[in-house]
């Protein structure tokens, strides 16, 4: 075969993985998925004590650009609706309890319930209206 | 130092284009000029030509941007760049042409990632070689 086939062939097999790729990363980005699970000790650690209102658990980092929108996204809701707050930790600098939650990316948005339970994950920046679907599935919200 | 983020994504996309032609036309010798591109753009976001070329012609045309974004995840990208497309070269230079379409082929799924959906692969690594590098400070 030609070489200058082969690279136009191989070019547009590389356009279409990169397209695949974008479009499955596109469907995941930011969407709130059901979740199940606690630690209380790490949630402890972070200020996320049971007992109190719904939690948007912000894992951030540095330099990361997408983390400014679910910071803008979390704060909203929770100025916005009575009973949920917005907690923002650094990722770098908690390793351990990222690990333990299963933070592999930043941002990761955690939504725990009033009982300490992980009750929901967004791995990129979310929406607001699925912040606040999230919030409201998280129980016990003056809708 | 911090980038209006409109200007990596048209870097990305004038380097998908870029990098389209070297796998068509197999030329070493363009391989290598998208390789000082990489290099110069890894050594400082001020002297990135695709970037000084946005800065220059597009950017007054349109209004500013509404944020702006850190420019270190975007050299540590335009650096996996260069390695890959370094890699491209000397493979065709050198007549391995295997080697220099499977690295350029890779360089361009990443650049199209960030050209048609804004995902910035060489920046996640960097997040990511953070993380690994303090916990291996921490460990060690």
């Amino acid at each position: 075969m030609h070489p200058s086939l082969t690279g136009l062939l191989v070019a547009g097999a590389a356009v279409g993985a990169a397209t695949v790729l974008g479009l499955l990363w596109r469907a995941r980005d930011g969407r709130v998925r059901p979740a199940s699970g606690t630690a209380p000790h790490v949630l402890a650690g972070l200020g996320v004590e049971p007992g109190g209102p719904v939690t948007l658990l912000q894992f951030s980092s540095l330099y990361c650009a997408p983390c400014r929108v679910a910071r803008a996204v979390c704060a909203d809701v929770a100025a916005s609706v009575r009973g949920v707050r917005h907690v923002e930790v650094d990722a770098d600098r908690h390793l351990d309890a990222a690990r333990e939650l299963h933070v592999r990316r930043t941002p990761t948005v955690l939504v725990v319930d009033a009982a300490g339970n992980v009750v929901g994950r967004a791995v990129g920046a979310p929406s607001r209206d699925a912040v606040l679907a999230a919030v409201t599935d998280a129980g016990r919200l003056p809708r | 130092m911090t980038l209006d983020p409109r200007g990596p994504r048209f870097a990305a996309v004038v380097t998908s284009v870029v990098l389209i032609a070297v796998l068509v036309t197999g030329s070493g010798w363009l391989a290598l000029a998208q390789t000082l591109v990489f290099a110069m753009g890894a050594a400082s976001a001020r002297y990135a030509p695709y970037g000084v070329a946005y800065r220059r012609f597009i950017a007054p045309r349109l209004e500013p941007p509404a944020e702006r974004e850190a420019a270190e995840p975007v050299r540590f990208a335009q650096g996996v760049g260069f390695v890959f497309l370094a890699v491209a070269t000397v493979g065709y230079l050198a007549g391995a042409t295997v080697v220099g379409i499977v690295a350029t082929a890779l360089a361009l799924v990443a650049a199209f990632l960030n050209a048609a959906f804004g995902f910035c692969l060489g920046c996640e690594l960097y997040l990511l070689g953070r993380r690994i590098a303090q916990t291996s400070r921490r460990t060690s």
